[in-house]
C-alpha cells in the first residue's frame, strides 16, 4: 500500500496550507459579521398571495405607518405595469428605525436602497423584510435591481430623511 | 483515424461559432448603451429592445456557444485520449441533432421578441411553451452526447482493468458526469414546473400556476455548477494540454485528478450563494452553502499552483532563468498558448471577485449590481471563452490541415485581454457605486445615477469596442484558416505528460465512493429546503409578458 500514498510536493503542501488558512479566516470573518455584529442576509417573511395583494391586506394601502415615535413600518408594492414602486416617495425623520416590507404583484423585482446594505429580491408570493435605521439626513434612492420588463430602468423611488 | 469524431467536433464548432458570432454582436451594443450611445432604436423592428438584445447575448453566448463547443470538444478528446473511437457514435450524432432541433425551436421566439426573458428565464415571466421545449431539448441532447462519452470511458476501463485512464479522457468524463448531475435541477424546474404551467396558461384553462421561489431554487441548483461545466474544459486544457504547448510537463497528475474529483463533489451543493437575498430561504441554509462555496475554491487554488508549476517546467526548459524570468521564455509567439495563458491570468481577478460574491453578507454590497456581469465576463467570458478560442487556434488547423494567420491571432488575443480588463473594470466600478445589472444604464444614470457613474460606464463602452474588434479578428482568423488558407499544416493534439511516473492512488480511480458522496452531499444541502418549498403552500402566479 505504501506506493499508493499520494505524492504531494513540499511547496504544494505549503501552498495548500496557506490557501486553507485564508479560506478559514474568510469563513470566520463572515460568521462574526453575520451572527455577532448582525450584518445579516434576509430570512423568510410571510407568504403573500400575489393575485390579491393589490386589493386586500397591508399592501393594498402601502406606505409608511408609525408604530411609535421614531419607529416605523414601510410597506412597498412592486409592479411591472407600469414599472413602479407603490409608494415611490417616502419621508422619515432622521434617526428613524424603519422595518421595510416589500412584495411583488406580478414578476420578480429587486430592491436596493443605495449606499446601504438593504438589498434583496422581491418575489411574487413572498414578503421580503429588513429593518434599517436612517442615521443621516439625505435622499436615498431605492431602485429595482432585477430585470422586470422593458421599463425596468425607470423603476425607482426615493426615501427622504430630514 | 477518428474520421467520425472529427466530423462530429467540426459540426459542433460550426454551431457553437454561429451562436457566439450572433450573440457577441449584441455585446458592444449593450456596452455602448451604458456609455450613452444607444443604437437599439435604429435596429427596430428587427430587434425590439435592449432587453431582447441582452437575452440573445446571454443565451447564445453563455448557453449555446458553450454547450455546443464543450460537447463537441469533450467527445473528440475522449476518443483521442483513450485512443479508441467513441463506443456509440450514433448516440453522439443523435445528441447533436436533438440539440440543433432545440436550438431552432428556441431561436424562433427569441428572434421574434416573444421570449425576452434573459438567460435565467425567471418565472413568472412567461415565454411561448415551445421556447422552453427547445431549451429542454438542448440540455437533453447534451446529455446524450455525455452518455456516449461515459459509455466510451466505461468500456475502456473494462478493457483495461486496474489501469489509470489518461488524464484528458478522465477530465472530460468527470465534466460530463458533473453536467449530468447538476442539470437535474433545471430538468426538474422545466418538466415539473415550467412546462405544465406554460401549457396550462397558453393551451389549457390556466389552472396551473407557478411557485416562483421553488423555480428559482431549482434553477440555481444547476446555475452554479453550470459555471464549472464552462470552466472544467478550460482546466482540462490548462492541465492536460498547455504544459505540452510550453514544452513542460504536468507537475502533478495525481493532484490534478484530485482537483477534478473535488469539483464534481463540491460544485453542486452551493447554489444558495446565488440566492443570498431571496426572501424564501432561511439564513442558516444560505450560510451552509457559503461555507461549502469556500470549499470549492480550494480545488481552484490547487489548479493555480499545479498549472503554474507545469508551465514553469516548460519556461525553464526553453532557457528561462531566475525566480520569474522563465515567464518570458514561454511560447508567447503561439496564439493558442498566449490566449489561454492570458485567460488564466485574468481568471485570477475573476476568482478573487468570485470569493467576494460568495462571502455571504459581503454579497449584500454587490448583489444584482453591475459588478456581477463585470465578474462573469472575467470567468465565463474570458477564463472559459478565451481559452476555448485558444483551443480552437490549434483544433481548427488540426481538423482542416490548413494553417491560421498566427500574427492576426496574436493581435486578437492581446486585444481581448486588454479590452476585457477595461470593460470589466468599468462594470465592477459602476456596480460598487450601486448601478443595477441587466439594466439600460444609459437611462438609469439619469434617473438615479451620479457623475462618477458616467466615467465608469464610458470605460465599459471603450472596453466593449476593443472586444468587438478582437471578436471580429477571431472570426476572421477561424474563417480564413478553415476555408481560404492555402498553407498546409499538420497539427497534433497537445498531450501533456506527467512529470513523475506517478502511481495514482486507487481512491482517485474509484468512481463509486465519489458518486455516493456527491449525491449524499446534495441531499444534505438541498433536500430539506426543497421539501419545505414544495409543501409550504405558497400562492401560485400566472404568466406575464412584460417586454412586448
Amino acid at each position: 500500500m505504501s506506493n499508493e500514498k499520494m505524492h504531494i510536493d513540499p511547496y504544494e503542501k505549503k501552498f495548500m496550507i496557506i490557501g486553507i488558512a485564508v479560506l478559514v479566516i474568510f469563513a470566520i470573518s463572515i460568521t462574526i459579521a453575520g451572527f455577532m455584529l448582525g450584518i445579516q442576509v434576509p430570512s423568510p417573511g410571510q407568504l403573500i398571495d400575489p393575485n390579491t395583494v393589490a386589493s386586500e391586506g397591508p399592501y393594498s394601502d402601502p406606505g409608511l405607518k408609525e408604530l411609535s415615535p421614531g419607529n416605523y413600518e414601510l410597506y412597498i408594492r412592486a409592479e411591472a405595469s407600469p414599472w413602479r414602486f407603490y409608494p415611490d416617495e417616502v419621508t422619515v425623520p432622521v434617526g428613524s428605525r424603519v422595518t421595510i416590507h416589500v412584495t411583488s404583484a406580478d414578476v420578480q423585482h429587486g430592491f436596493k436602497i443605495q449606499d446601504t446594505n438593504v438589498n434583496f429580491m422581491v418575489l411574487p408570493g413572498q414578503e421580503s423584510t429588513l429593518t434599517y435605521t436612517f442615521k443621516e439626513v439625505g435622499e436615498y434612492p431605492y431602485i429595482c435591481t432585477e430585470y422586470c420588463g422593458v421599463g425596468h430602468q425607470n423603476m425607482y423611488g426615493v426615501i427622504t430623511v430630514e | 483515424m477518428f474520421k467520425t469524431e472529427k466530423k462530429l467536433v467540426g459540426w459542433h464548432i460550426v454551431l457553437a461559432l454561429t451562436g457566439l458570432g450572433l450573440g457577441s454582436l449584441f455585446g458592444p451594443l449593450q456596452a455602448w448603451e451604458h456609455a450613452g450611445w444607444n443604437l437599439y432604436p435604429s435596429l427596430q423592428p428587427y430587434i425590439a429592445s435592449y432587453y431582447q438584445g441582452l437575452t440573445l447575448h446571454g443565451i447564445l453566448n453563455a448557453l449555446v456557444f458553450t454547450t455546443f463547443f464543450i460537447t463537441g470538444f469533450l467527445s473528440y478528446i475522449t476518443a483521442t485520449s483513450l485512443d479508441r473511437p467513441l463506443a456509440t457514435p450514433k448516440l453522439s450524432w443523435a445528441g447533436f441533432f436533438v440539440m440543433v432541433a432545440g436550438l431552432v425551436l428556441a431561436a424562433v421566439p427569441l428572434l421574434l421578441n416573444l421570449a425576452s426573458i434573459l438567460y435565467t428565464m425567471y418565472p413568472p415571466m412567461m415565454a411561448p411553451w415551445y421556447f422552453y421545449v427547445g431549451m429542454v431539448l438542448v440540455v437533453v441532447g447534451s446529455w446524450m452526447s455525455g452518455w456516449s462519452i461515459m459509455i466510451t470511458f466505461a468500456k475502456w476501463r473494462k478493457d483495461n482493468p486496474g489501469k489509470t485512464a489518461p488524464f484528458q479522457a478522465f477530465a472530460a468524463t468527470i465534466t460530463m458526469v458533473l453536467w449530468q448531475v447538476c442539470t437535474l435541477g433545471i430538468a426538474a424546474e422545466m418538466l415539473m414546473l415550467v412546462l405544465p404551467w406554460a401549457f396550462s396558461q397558453q393551451l389549457g384553462d390556466g389552472s396551473i400556476g407557478m411557485d416562483v421561489q421553488l423555480a428559482r431554487t431549482l434553477f440555481w441548483f444547476t446555475g452554479h455548477p453550470l459555471v464549472y461545466f464552462w470552466l472544467l474544459p478550460a482546466y482540462l486544457s490548462w492541465y492536460g494540454m498547455m504544459p505540452k504547448q510550453a514544452d513542460g510537463k504536468l507537475f502533478s497528475d495525481t493532484m490534478a485528478r484530485f482537483a477534478f474529483w473535488l469539483f464534481l463533489l463540491l460544485s453542486t451543493p452551493i447554489g444558495f450563494h446565488h440566492q443570498y437575498v431571496d426572501p424564501g430561504v432561511p439564513a442558516g441554509w444560505k450560510y451552509l452553502h457559503a461555507i461549502l462555496t469556500y470549499a470549492v475554491f480550494f480545488p481552484s487554488l490547487l489548479t493555480a499552483f499545479n498549472v503554474a508549476a507545469s508551465l514553469e517546467i516548460g519556461g525553464r526548459k526553453r532557457g528561462g532563468k531566475g525566480l520569474l524570468g522563465w515567464i518570458k521564455n514561454l511560447p508567447w509567439n503561439d496564439p493558442s498558448y498566449t490566449a489561454q495563458n492570458l485567460a488564466m491570468i485574468i481568471f485570477i481577478f475573476g476568482g478573487a471577485g468570485g470569493v467576494i460574491n460568495a462571502s455571504y453578507n459581503v454579497n449584500l454590497v454587490i448583489h444584482n449590481t453591475a459588478w456581477v456581469p463585470g465578474h462573469f465576463h472575467l470567468t465565463v467570458g474570458t477564463a472559459a471563452t478565451f481559452s476555448f478560442m485558444g483551443i480552437m487556434y490549434w483544433l481548427v488547423p488540426h481538423l482542416t490541415g490548413k494553417a491560421i494567420q498566427r500574427k492576426v491571432a496574436l493581435w486578437q488575443a492581446w486585444l481581448w485581454a486588454g479590452g476585457m480588463l477595461i470593460f470589466s473594470r468599468g462594470l465592477h466600478w459602476i456596480g460598487l457605486l450601486g448601478a443595477p445589472r441587466r439594466t439600460m444604464l444609459g437611462v438609469a444614470i439619469e434617473n438615479y445615477g451620479t457623475g462618477e457613474w458616467q466615467v465608469a460606464s464610458l470605460m465599459t463602452g471603450v472596453g466593449g469596442t476593443i472586444l468587438l474588434i478582437s471578436g471580429l479578428l477571431f472570426f476572421y482568423v477561424i474563417i480564413h484558416g478553415a476555408f481560404f488558407s492555402k498553407e498546409e499544416v499538420s497539427v497534433e493534439i497537445p498531450v501533456a505528460e506527467p512529470l513523475h511516473d506517478e502511481v495514482v492512488p486507487a481512491w482517485l480511480n474509484n468512481w463509486k465512493p465519489w458518486l455516493i458522496a456527491v449525491f449524499a452531499l446534495i441531499i444534505v444541502a438541498y433536500a430539506p429546503m426543497i421539501i419545505n418549498l414544495v409543501t409550504d403552500g405558497a400562492a401560485f402566479s400566472p404568466g406575464f409578458d412584460v417586454w412586448g
